[in-house]
């Protein structure tokens, strides 16, 4: 066990990667309080507390928790077929709070999933887990099977008369499966294409029935805010949102890693006071503050305050609040080459910026990085950012996510551009091994 | 059974799995919904997904070749081609680059003699890259089969590829 | 409707479309590639980008896709925004990233919409510098030709194929930029409307493989508006002709008929009229052989014939009404024949006569689609008039609009539509003997005998109204059916009733009458459809005449006329033999050779449906025109011309020559009062628009002169007839309100390929500018109808027989067609399908019409025991109706004993 307060860090405080709480041991640490409370509220009153607990989504987008539920049809579980769903992707790079929730206390996440079933009255819950999760999958079905066993799953949980199951779906890769109309589609046992909207999940989801998509994050707040109340969760808060975050740091830090902490702490603190600092002989250039798809952020952002809104007035986001930090020893154009290969790899397909826009971006990186490219290179990546960048110019929001790098990139790192395209340009035509590297 | 002597396409799959398979459909709200992790279960079984087993596959979950291929052609995880015994997948995304996995990934296909996307002539490795595996704090991260390394520095492979060879034999 | 604002404009938009439609209806050049008019909008190619602003005030405005945005009251867009116009020509920039610029070489090109969509956006100057991906191309079997690398992942071909056809053999794979749009391996494509591919793909990836083993562009081709001959659901077509060939068949727009699609055997169906197999001269028939003669020679010769006795005429349900008029005017009604024989000739008047009486109105396809409930009687439409199955798929989609509609989901939003409505019930019932292909799309299909499914149509009925007759010792099962199928159809605001004449069964077709006049008796107001066996069915039953086993009795040393009809089809080797040995002499009017020509004294060459201009009435009761592309070289010529110069050989006066079809088409109209309105099929000769005749080219024509310098260099004056309003030649009008039935081919400037279409409608997917397609000649009388009571016996097998059902196909089991060669490359050989098990390997023999037959025998599980199906004129020439037969089974093991000795 971590040793933390669950007063301070409820989240991570029963996290054991060694050997999870089976249903029995969770109960005595203060588990399955929150579901017994609930499960005597009604569905409504349960939405009406987690919108107020202002826990906002942990997946990236940040959107209202309860406000979502509210959007899902009111008839009871056993008049309509709902769904209520757990976002395990976790695949966007520099991401890796999911699999620690998952792999060190997984009944957490069954309890907020049972709670948020019952708030919305939804009979079956599926857990998309993503498929290089081994151990996650493993301890996930393990921890369904207990919780069945003692009567949190099933018919009747608890005695309250609902009735609630869940399994695991392990997925089989593919960044977009984490897009949630995308998982649904993958659930459903097809190419995990994005959907339009509307419908919404809430109304026409899953199989078409009203489904809940939430992050792995989020639901595990949900135990705790109605185990201990809006005000206490508030209370856990640095910001005006509600909580605690998982939040860390990957890259030349001394000790890079997952730590929960108020929302709304700072870069500063997380960096220095939980990760060490940067590692001797690097110093801090850059970094992207909340995974791969955020915009990156300079130095002198180094303490900016990581809750919603800061980031997003700098020109990033929070996204999952997990820090990517770029050093003064890594080339910035070999990270953004690297970072957009990853996005144009893991295009779905669908949609032509996205599919055929974004390798095009990669190679044009691939030719500047290797010397190869041209003043007219940089014009096309800017060219590319300003067209493919802003919402709706694409199918799903995985190409915006694509570009913020890029396009924040180009202009911080310009000059490191510019010192690659001075060289005299190799010749026009372009094959071998950089052609191909989509 | 090693993944060279399934080539000689097996037409049925094995009872057991179509018992799973069929249980699975019935579970799902539609059987296609079990689609991906039957795949899976076959790909764990055998290493890879064959034509025969996709067809069949396919047939019981009242899918088309064509319809069920697609999807195993869509995700990353599910091989329409053999690999080896030992499947290493070595992150490629941003955190293990800033710490240098193009170092390690040299060093693991010079260790191996092959380039990625290849396997060993003894048909003991197959190297992948894989998108970032969530063990960032433990840049470079590989994952060889169901366990995960990290950080692994181009010094380590020598180590960890010897162990497996051994552990093997 | 909806007032918006597109670049200051204000225009009208219909309220229950998108922006695209809007601006395309509008007049717009928006460019787009993954909507199609009838497949809806999924947003995946970005290409039709607009700026949309909140309001009058709002400057900047934000870039929305059109095809994904609903016309709102007061909406205001701009298409020539920079903004917008930059994203547009860079959408076409990556698209083209990939793709090989191979127009020269690409059957597609000229009429391709990545061209005119790429000159739209202005795209012209090539940025990209890297490789390009490419792809290996499968073989798709005779129809298709597929070029992967050409390919800009639109998904329309899937949407098609798959979604809107319910294909399962093409599919996506892989992903991002590597997506690939093919077959899981290499084989022909199984879906029977393939071709459409074709037409849908905007680009290059499946062109017309036939066309492209004889290839000619768009605009070196002649055109003209026809309509499919091969079955009797009236498709309309246009046909290409270059040199005197005719290279293609391309889908024509008909709002109420086959709108957007046709079937394989329809598109690919013509290289008959091309075939060795047409008769180009005159003949004789020496020792079985077809000898030339001059056709003055021949005419003389039936002058002399016709001189010493008695005429007798047998019509043709594939010939045009001119052609079956004039014989019946030549030899008189009393002796002329609708060339059908029993039971054919009376089910097809039967089926006339109950959709004339009857309450229920003969459905369009247009309004198949839209059914909310039907049921499909003993018959297996995807086979006898594919078509139609196509349009019956959708009325699971007509289920899926609903839930859409709970959701306030346009239906235009097609995969949102899709995603609601997955869990929707369809609301088609089938009632078949065999599994049909369209089982899959519905609540239930339901496996009886034809007299069985007719009982449960009787049943149903009275389940609807009491006041028709009950049936007797229905099983538990079948009084489930019949009562679940009742409640469905009532719950239908618009029920559907289709059943046709496969099984031959009067009682279907009387049970499905039965069950509409019930549907009428509660207020309904029900839809009806008969598939008919021949283009020409209707008109022929309804011109009226006798059947071939009637006027065998008549033609005992009479000189006997046959009008384009083979009769070695419909009489079996002893009946063909007792008509034709009968006659004094006969004489053969048809375009190709066949064992009925082979047999005559004389034969006339008449012109092919695309070499003349012709009338047909298809089972919708729709009277519709052919016109003509090729002009033939004599003495090709319309079969009534030819019936005209015979008479006048013989010296029988009360037929005069018509000068022009116009003019016999208007004695017909103005002697058979049921033809009275077929002028209004389509505008006479001298039709001329803004003063000027209609043009059948492109203004583009190249190498007019050329194609045929190997034989003179000289311009040669442009062919002409009097029978149709379109000019051979480049020269005349053309535009987008010429009437529907008149449209040569679309295209406008800027827009080359079909797609073009939109210009030509009132509004996309509605009427034509130029009106209507083709006239109703029957209509329901209204009222509650009557009941008939001729309730069959339940199907008892018989020890020691076998009853074998005709097995419709697509491919194989229809007369034309399958003189064209990809059609008899893509029918499948003819086997008995055997009720129960028998061994694989085994065969059958057994007796049709007198002569034995030796088959390849499958078994099918489906069928009952003692039951069996066979292809009708695949396996004998004639069969093709239910017969009680004995079956003897050789086993495989024999089957290889016998081969060996041999
Ligand atoms: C390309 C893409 C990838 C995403 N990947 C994930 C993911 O791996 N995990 C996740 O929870 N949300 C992911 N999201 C966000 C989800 O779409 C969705 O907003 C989230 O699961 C909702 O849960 P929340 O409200 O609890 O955050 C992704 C979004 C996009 C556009
Ligand atoms: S932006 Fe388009 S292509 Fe990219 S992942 Fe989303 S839908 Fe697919
Ligand atoms: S970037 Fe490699 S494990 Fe996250």
């Amino acid at each position: 066990m971590t040793g933390l307060n669950p007063e301070k860090q409820p989240l991570l405080a029963l996290v054991d990667r060694e050997t999870p709480l089976d249903p029995a041991g969770y109960d005595r640490k203060g588990g399955w309080r929150g579901l017994r409370r609930a499960l005597g509220m009604s569905p409504a009153e349960i939405i009406t507390e987690v919108t107020e607990s202002k826990l906002r989504g942990r997946g990236g987008a940040g959107f209202s928790t309860g406000m979502k539920w509210s959007f899902v049809p009111k008839e009871s579980s056993k008049e309509r077929l709902k769904y209520i769903v757990a976002n395990g992707d976790e695949m966007e790079p520099g991401t890796f709070k999911d699999r620690m929730l998952v792999e060190g206390n997984p009944l957490q996440l069954i309890e907020g999933m049972i709670i948020s079933a019952y708030a919305i009255q939804a009979r079956h819950g599926i857990i998309f887990l993503r498929g290089e999760y081994h151990l996650g999958l493993e301890r996930l079905q393990q921890a369904v099977i207990q919780a069945r066993e003692a009567g949190f799953l099933g018919e009747n949980i608890l005695g309250s008369g609902f009735d609630f199951d869940l399994h695991v779906h392990p997925s089989a890769g593919r960044y977009i499966c984490g897009e949630e109309t995308a998982l649904i589609t993958a659930l459903e046992g097809r190419r995990a294409n994005p959907r339009a909207k509307p419908p919404f999940p809430q109304i026409g989801g899953l199989w078409g029935a009203p489904t809940v998509v939430n992050n792995i994050e989020t639901f595990s707040n949900i135990p705790h805010i109605l185990a201990n109340g809006t005000e206490w969760y508030l209370g856990l808060s640095a910001c005006a949102d509600g909580g605690t975050k998982l939040y860390g740091v990957s890259g030349r830090a001394k000790r890079p890693g997952v730590f929960e902490l108020p929302l709304g702490t700072s870069l500063g603190v997380i960096l220095n006071e939980c990760a060490g600092g940067m590692q001797d002989g690097y110093k801090l250039r850059a970094f992207l503050p909340g995974g791969a798809s955020t915009a990156f952020l300079g130095a002198e952002h180094a303490d900016i305050i990581m809750d919603y809104p800061t980031p997003e007035k700098a020109g990033s986001r929070l996204g999952t609040g997990l820090a990517i930090l770029l050093d003064d020893k890594t080339s910035p154009i070999g990270m953004i080459r690297n970072l957009e290969h990853f996005f144009a790899q893991e295009s779905c397909g669908w949609c032509t910026p996205c599919r055929d826009g974004l390798p095009w971006v990669e190679r044009l990186l691939i030719a500047i990085e290797e010397g190869r490219g041209t003043q007219e290179d940089i014009d096309r990546l800017h060219d590319a950012a300003r067209l493919i960048g802003p919402m709706g110019r694409t199918f799903c929001a995985h190409a915006p996510g694509a570009i913020a790098p890029l396009a924040s990139g180009l202009k911080m790192f310009a000059e490191d551009f510019q010192r690659m395209v001075s060289k005299p340009a190799s010749g026009t035509a372009e094959s071998g091994a950089a052609g191909q590297a989509a | 059974m090693s993944t060279a002597e399934l080539t000689a396409q097996d037409a049925e799959l094995p009872k057991d799995l179509v018992d799973t398979f069929i249980d699975m459909a019935a579970h799902e709200h539609h059987p296609r919904g079990a689609a991906i992790e039957a795949l899976r279960l076959v790909q764990e079984r055998f290493g890879w997904i064959n034509d025969a087993h996709l067809a069949h596959t396919a047939r019981i979950l009242g899918m088309s070749q064509a319809d069920l291929d697609g999807i195993a052609t869509y995700f990353n995880l599910l091989f329409r081609k053999p690999v080896g015994k030992n499947v290493v997948m070595l992150c490629d995304s941003v955190s293990c680059y800033i710490m240098g996995a193009e170092q390690t990934r040299e060093r693991l296909c010079r260790k191996l003699g092959v380039k990625m996307g290849e396997t060993t002539p003894d048909g003991e490795f197959t190297v992948l890259p894989i998108v970032c595996l969530g063990h960032c704090d433990h840049a470079p991260a590989m994952l060889v089969g169901k366990d995960l390394f990290g950080p692994v520095r181009p010094e380590d492979i020598d180590g960890i590829i010897d162990d497996i060879r051994a552990r093997k034999k | 409707m909806a007032k918006i604002v597109i670049d200051g404009r204000e225009v009208e938009a219909r309220s229950d479309v998108n922006l695209l439609q809007a601006c395309l209806e509008a007049g717009e050049d928006l460019p787009y590639f993954c909507w199609h008019p009838e497949l809806g909008s999924v947003g995946a190619c970005r290409q039709c980008a607009v700026k949309q602003y909140a309001n009058a005030e709002d400057t900047r405005g934000r870039i929305v896709m059109a095809c994904m945005t609903p016309v709102t009251e007061g909406a205001i867009i701009s298409v020539e925004d920079p903004e917008a116009k930059e994203f547009r020509g860079e959408v076409v920039e990556w698209l083209m990233t990939n793709h090989p610029h191979d127009c020269p070489v690409c059957e597609e090109g000229g009429e391709c919409h990545l061209q005119d969509m790429t000159v739209m956006t202005g795209h012209r100057e090539r940025r990209y510098r890297f490789d390009k991906r490419t792809h290996n191309n499968q073989d798709l079997g005779p129809f298709v030709k597929h070029e992967m690398n050409r390919c800009i992942a639109c998904y329309r071909c899937v949407r098609f194929y798959r979604d809107y056809a319910g294909g399962q053999d093409l599919g996506v794979f892989a992903s991002h930029n590597n997506v690939y749009f093919g077959r899981h391996e290499s084989g022909t494509l199984e879906s029977p409307f393939s071709g459409n591919l074709i037409e849908v793909c905007p680009t290059g990836v499946f062109t017309d493989k036939p066309f492209s083993k004889m290839y000619s562009r768009k605009w070196d081709m002649r055109g003209a508006p026809s309509v499919c001959s091969n079955c009797a659901t009236g498709c309309n077509t246009i046909i290409n002709e270059r040199a005197g060939k005719v290279r293609r068949t391309l889908n024509r727009y008909n709002d109420e008929v086959n709108r957007y699609f046709l079937c394989d055997r329809g598109r690919f169906g013509h290289g008959w009229v091309n075939a060795p197999t047409r008769l180009r001269s005159a003949g004789y028939v020496i020792n079985g052989d077809m000898t030339p003669v001059p056709a003055q020679a021949a005419l003389d010769h039936f002058g002399k014939i016709a001189a010493s006795g008695r005429l007798v005429g047998i019509g043709s349900p594939r010939a045009s009404l001119e052609s079956n008029y004039a014989l019946r005017k030549l030899v008189g009604a009393g002796n002329f024949s609708t060339g059908m024989a029993e039971p054919e000739h009376s089910l097809v008047k039967l089926a006339v006569s109950l959709l004339a009486a009857g309450p229920a109105r003969i459905a369009t396809m247009h309004e198949m689609e839209q059914a909310d409930g039907a049921l499909i009687l003993g018959e297996d439409v995807s086979a006898t008039s594919p078509r139609m199955s196509l349009a019956l798929r959708q009325i699971k989609r007509t289920a899926f609009n609903k839930a859409a509609d709970q959701a306030r989901v346009p239906h235009w939003m097609d995969a949102s539509v899709r995603t609601l409505g997955q869990d929707t019930i369809s609301p088609l019932f089938v009632v078949s003997p065999t599994v049909t292909d369209l089982d899959g799309f519905a609540q239930d299909a339901i496996r009886a005998m034809p007299e069985d499914a007719a009982r449960l149509g009787f049943a149903i009925a009275h389940r609807i109204d009491a006041s028709a007759p009950d049936v007797a010792g229905l099983s538990e099962a079948e009084a489930a059916s019949a009562s679940r199928i009742a409640e469905g159809l009532l719950a239908a605001e618009k029920p559907l009733l289709v059943s046709g004449l496969q099984y031959a069964s009067a009682a279907l077709l009387q049970a499905t009458a039965n069950i509409a006049s019930a549907l009428a008796a509660r207020g309904k107001t029900p839809l009806i459809s008969f598939v008919l066996p021949e283009a020409n069915s209707m008109g022929l039953a309804l011109m009226g005449g006798l059947s071939l086993d009637e006027i065998a009795a008549q033609t005992a040393d009479a000189t006997l006329i046959v009008l384009e009809n083979d009769l070695s089809r419909r009489l079996d080797g002893a009946q063909f033999e007792a008509l034709v040995g009968s006659a004094a002499s006969l004489v053969v009017l048809d375009h190709s050779v066949t064992p009925t020509a082979i047999r005559s004294q004389v034969t006339f060459p008449s012109a092919a449906y695309s070499e003349t201009d012709g009338t047909l009435v298809s089972a919708e009761g729709r009277a519709q025109r052919f016109l003509q592309v090729v002009y033939p070289d004599a003495p090709l010529q319309a079969g009534w011309r030819w019936i005209a110069d015979m008479a006048q050989a013989a010296g029988l006066s009360h037929v005069q020559p018509w000068a022009r079809l116009d003019d016999l088409i208007a004695e017909i109209a103005a002697t058979m009062p049921v033809f009275a309105r077929i002028p209004e099929a389509a505008p006479a000769a001298d039709y001329e628009l803004e003063g000027t005749p209609l043009r059948s080219q492109t203004h583009r024509v190249s190498g007019r002169t050329a194609i045929r310098a190997n034989i003179s260099v000289r311009d040669i004056p442009p062919p002409s007839s009097p029978d149709t309003p379109l000019h051979s030649t480049m020269e005349g009008s053309y535009s987008t309100d010429m009437p529907g039935t008149l449209i040569p081919f679309y295209q406008v400037p800027g827009w080359n390929s079909e797609q073009s279409l939109n210009r030509f409608q009132q509004e996309i997917g509605g009427k034509m500018r130029g009106g209507d397609c083709g006239v109703r000649l029957i209509d329901a009388a209204g009222g509650s109808g009557t009941f008939s009571s001729g309730i069959p016996e339940a199907f008892r097998a018989r020890a020691g027989q076998v009853m074998l059902l005709p097995e419709a196909r697509v491919f194989g089991t229809d007369e034309m067609s399958m003189m064209a060669q990809p059609i008899a490359d893509r029918a499948a050989p003819a086997v008995v399908r055997v009720g129960g098990t028998v061994a694989e390997g085994a065969r059958v023999r057994l007796s049709l019409g007198g002569e034995i037959f030796t088959v390849d025998a499958v078994s099918d599980p489906s069928l009952p025991e003692g039951v069996a199906t066979c292809p009708p004129h695949m396996v004998s020439r004639s069969w093709s109706v239910p017969e009680w037969v004995s079956l003897e089974i050789t086993a495989p093991a024999e089957r290889v004993g016998t081969e060996s000795a041999v």
